[in-house]
């Protein structure tokens, strides 16, 4: 899938014009198809709320109904919630859902526990998920505190619009921003096929291809309950950066080194070459191949992006003191970053892996 | 006036019957020396002949008698239609032809059941050639240079642990090893098959065998060979080289005395053990070599005297997959300090899913790869039955074993390589790639390398006569006057200049579909023109 894909990191709490800014002058590399974002580190509507787990979702109004009775049989206690009020002028190029739902709830009493926790909000997205689509009556996006996820199809400046992006009204405002504009070569529009992919609070988009999808799905399948959908080729890679971090509990570099790992011809002269070696066999089916560029959100704040083994898709990374973009292409990053000191931007090489930590001090690691 | 006997074995009964012009015959005999079956004979017939020999034409007729070369009517010396005798006729007097109203099948089995070599000549279908690379990169992303791009085209062979099994712990953001893994090895994901010395005469052995050390040392193509059963000679034991090999072990136990005792005295650790459960060419026949081919080196090698050799169908004392894996899992892997990876070979069979599940759930995780083998498979001998009626395609068998690791979750850890056809019609790579993408990790062959060496036989009644001790091309016999006709090192250059080729032709396959490593199970990148075939595979059906 060819798509352009951005990420904003700052200081500052921003607003999503921002991160449409960011995406507008990389129009060409997309074919206005649709948009997707997901914020974290929330301040605006939901600031108050940071510890409670944020539901987005879209759906009829027969499905908001399910997921009330569903979320009330399963003891969550509404919190908040926001509903944005469209713009429906006439001529917007959006396929849209009756409503768009964003509520935050209270943990149930009983689950006090944080790594219950984590797994309560998994398992509940994934049955309110597995309703909806059941009964065709929409879409869960994410469940997670402190995190808001919007996704829809048609063209991302009428999306923007629709939902009154451009106003910087001062509703939606987060210090980490992850976005997409698609380009939607190999599926039907799918709304769970859009980028940014979030899962236990580790967001992904990627721009690419993976030629390893079907290898990857096949043995991502069984790994982990929480691995499903697959709808589109980048699933894998959010999949695995889950399974190597969070389940595997591995160092952030070791990414790189499951997903293109080093020639054999290389291992053989390092030191650490029993431990690569026992990475790549063992984790064989989760390597990619095929042109790509990942940026990926961690669930502490952190952002990382990387490429394929060959460099066959770019990225870049730019900056200030107050805030850092990722982007695919650096025309990006000069629109809302214009000032910066460009002979500092970073164009991430085939085998590094890239790290901007809450500070915005960023992180370079050779595989 | 002749009685017709009915009985009697005439030419016309034969696989082959020899086409002859005694007009073009020089008598130079060297047809007769070049045939190893007796299969033809010079006998003297009377001859009618017009001559004119003046200034002007005067005809005379006369009777003469006269030499000219007869096909024997016999099945024991029958034409195997091997075509020594063409090849050597300076003046294309001779050659054999397929006789399709033959009646073999029916008449030589005089002296029990029909005992032959070669391969299986039933069921030569070929499913790989109805799948083909579809899923090329266009435009949605790049494809690869095939020059230009490197690609890591090596193969594990060992037992691979799931990620959380490694031994690993974390210190200051890194992972070390707390103890070691079991031993794997990353190979050439084309193995050099098991054909025993024995099987093979000792020279075309020593070519596949320098063939294996020149791909290794000069081409730097980590390619193995398997010994085959019968043992190695002790000298390889003890070199340098007995990295690049894979001895086998099978149910005769034959050679594995001098290889006990070799022991202490190896340098280097083999590649590999492989344990020899059935051959995919006669499966349930045991080994077979007749004491024809049971010359003094094969006795010192094997420890045995001459006379038949049989390995027995089973490896005795083997009842169970769990016991097999108990007893000679553990007992090698214990006699090579566990060093070495030890993978077991399995004809293919429609038990073969459930034998691969066995290997997988085993809790001592001591299997480092089965391989195997399918009908389409050779053999130095075989009673026919087996080889034509027994076996089992290997293409859906790969699949089905792949697949079934993959709804556990446990795919790649146990290497499974497919063999047993690979190579049929000469295009290797072609057949590797596919059973790559359908889930094997790696393919084994040795019919193609004998026929590299020379050997001409072939799946439609060519010679195939690897067990009577007379291999026309000097491969598969201990005969030292047959041997002479192997050319060691042309025969070994031949087997790598193959292999190179093999080496580009599946770069060649790799760039296309994006791909710079092996791309074990992806079938998406195959689609077929068989609907059944498709549907078998689960690959894309096209037309
Ligand atoms: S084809 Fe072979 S077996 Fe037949 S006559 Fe010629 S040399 Fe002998
Ligand atoms: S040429 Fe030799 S190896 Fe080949 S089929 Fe004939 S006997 Fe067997």
């Amino acid at each position: 899938m060819m798509c352009r894909i951005g990420a904003i990191k700052s200081k500052n709490p921003v607003q999503p014009s921002m991160a449409l800014r960011l995406m507008l002058p990389q129009q060409e590399g997309h074919d206005n198809s649709g948009f997707a974002m997901v914020m974290q580190d929330l301040y605006g509507v939901f600031g108050l709320y940071k510890d409670k787990p944020l539901l987005s979702m879209a759906c009829t109004q027969q499905g908001g109904h399910l997921v009330e009775e569903y979320m009330d049989a399963h003891r969550f206690v509404k919190m908040s919630e926001w509903l944005p009020v469209p713009d429906k002028r006439k001529g917007l190029n959006i396929q849209t859902m009756p409503y768009y739902i964003f509520r935050t709830y209270d943990y149930p009493e009983y689950v006090t526990d944080p790594d219950e926790r984590e797994a309560l909000l998994l398992d509940t997205r994934l049955a309110l998920r597995q309703m909806l689509t059941e009964t065709g009556q929409g879409y869960i996006y994410s469940f997670w505190p402190d995190v808001l996820t919007l996704k829809e199809v048609g063209d991302p400046m009428d999306i923007a619009t629709y939902f009154h992006l451009w106003d910087d009204n001062g509703c939606l405002v987060a210090k980490n921003i992850i976005v997409q504009s698609r380009q939607n070569t190999n599926y039907e529009i799918i709304r769970y096929a859009a980028h940014p992919f979030f899962l236990q609070g580790y967001t992904l988009c990627a721009n690419g291809e993976n030629t390893f999808y079907t290898k990857n799905k096949e043995f991502q399948s069984s790994l982990f309950r929480g691995y499903i959908g697959f709808e589109s080729d980048s699933q894998t890679f959010l999949y695995t950066l889950h399974y190597v971090l969070h389940e595997l509990k591995w160092p952030i570099p070791y990414y790189k080194h499951v997903i293109t790992p080093l020639p054999f011809s290389e291992i053989e002269h390092r030191e650490d070459k029993d431990v690569l070696l026992s990475i790549r066999q063992s984790l064989a089916h989760l390597e990619i191949n095929g042109p790509n560029t990942i940026i990926a959100g961690l669930p502490d704040g952190r952002m990382m992006t990387c490429c394929d083994s060959k460099k066959l898709r770019p990225v870049v990374v730019g900056g200030d003191e107050n805030t850092v973009a990722i982007a695919s292409e650096v025309c990006g990053i000069n629109e809302i970053l214009p000032d910066r000191d460009t002979s500092k931007d970073i164009y991430p090489d085939e085998r590094e892996i890239v790290v901007i930590d809450n500070d915005l001090e960023v992180k370079r690691w050779k595989q | 006036m002749e009685t017709v006997k009915v009985q009697d074995v005439a030419v016309d009964d034969l696989p082959w019957t020899i086409e002859y012009h005694s007009e073009r015959c020089t008598l130079c005999g060297s047809c007769l020396a070049s045939c190893t079956f007796g299969a033809i004979k010079p006998v003297v017939r009377r001859q009618s002949v017009t001559v004119s020999e003046g200034n002007q034409p005067k005809p005379a007729h006369r009777q003469i008698a006269r030499t000219i070369i007869e096909q024997v009517a016999s099945f024991a010396n029958a034409c195997r239609g091997c075509g020594m005798c063409e090849r050597v006729c300076p003046n294309h007097a001779i050659r054999p032809v397929r006789n399709p109203d033959n009646r073999r099948t029916l008449l030589s089995r005089d002296s029990g059941p029909i005992k032959r070599g070669g391969r299986t000549n039933l069921n030569a279908q070929r499913t790989l050639d109805k799948i083909i690379v579809g899923r090329i990169s266009q435009m949605t992303d790049p494809s690869l240079d095939a020059q230009r791009h490197t690609f890591d085209m090596r193969a594990p062979l060992g037992r691979v642990l799931s990620a959380r099994e490694l031994p690993f712990s974390m210190t200051d953001g890194h992972i070390t090893m707390t103890h070691k893994a079991p031993p794997v090895r990353w190979i050439y994901p084309l193995i050099f098959s098991d054909m025993s010395i024995g099987a093979l005469s000792t020279r075309a052995w020593e070519a596949v065998a320098m063939a294996t050390a020149y791909l290794n040392e000069r081409c730097n193509i980590p390619i193995r060979m398997s010994s085959g059963e019968g043992g190695m000679p002790v000298k390889l034991l003890e070199s340098e080289h007995l990295k690049y090999f894979i001895i086998q072990i099978a149910s005769g136990h034959f050679g594995w005395n001098r290889i006990v005792k070799a022991l202490p005295r190896m340098k280097v650790d083999p590649a590999a053990i492989l344990i020899k459960i059935g051959q995919g060419a006669k499966p349930g026949d045991g080994g077979l070599l007749q004491a024809e081919k049971v010359a003094p080196h094969v006795q010192a090698i094997r420890g045995v005297p001459k006379a038949t050799l049989s390995s027995p169908p089973n490896h005795q004392g083997l009842y169970s997959i769990e016991e097999s894996v108990q007893k000679m899992h553990l007992s090698l892997n214990a006699a090579f300090g566990f060093r070495v990876p030890v993978a077991i070979k399995c004809a293919a069979s429609s038990t073969s899913v459930s034998v691969y599940n066995n290997l997988l759930r085993d809790p001592y995780k001591i299997c480092g790869g089965l391989f195997l083998d399918g009908i389409q498979g050779g053999t130095g001998a075989a009673n026919e039955v087996s080889l034509d009626h027994t076996g089992h395609p290997i293409v859906s068998k790969i699949r089905d074993c792949y697949l079934a690791a993959v709804r556990q979750g446990l795919q790649g850890q146990i290497p499974l390589y497919g063999g047993g056809g690979i190579g049929l019609t000469g295009n290797a790579a072609a057949d590797a790639f596919k059973m790559i993408c359908l889930g094997a990790n790696g393919v084994f062959c040795g019919k193609i390398l004998i026929q590299l060496l020379g050997c001409v036989g072939n799946e439609h009644g060519r010679c195939n006569s690897c067990n009577t001790g007379k291999c026309p091309t000097g491969i598969c016999t201990q005969d030292p006057r047959l041997v002479k006709r192997l050319d060691v090192d042309r025969g070994a250059q031949k087997i790598v200049d193959y292999v190179l080729a093999f080496d580009s032709e599946m770069k060649k396959l790799m760039a296309p579909i994006g791909n710079s490593s092996l791309p074990v199970g992806r079938s998406d990148a195959l689609v077929s023109t068989d609907k059944a075939i498709a549907d078998k595979l689960g690959i894309q059906y096209v037309c």
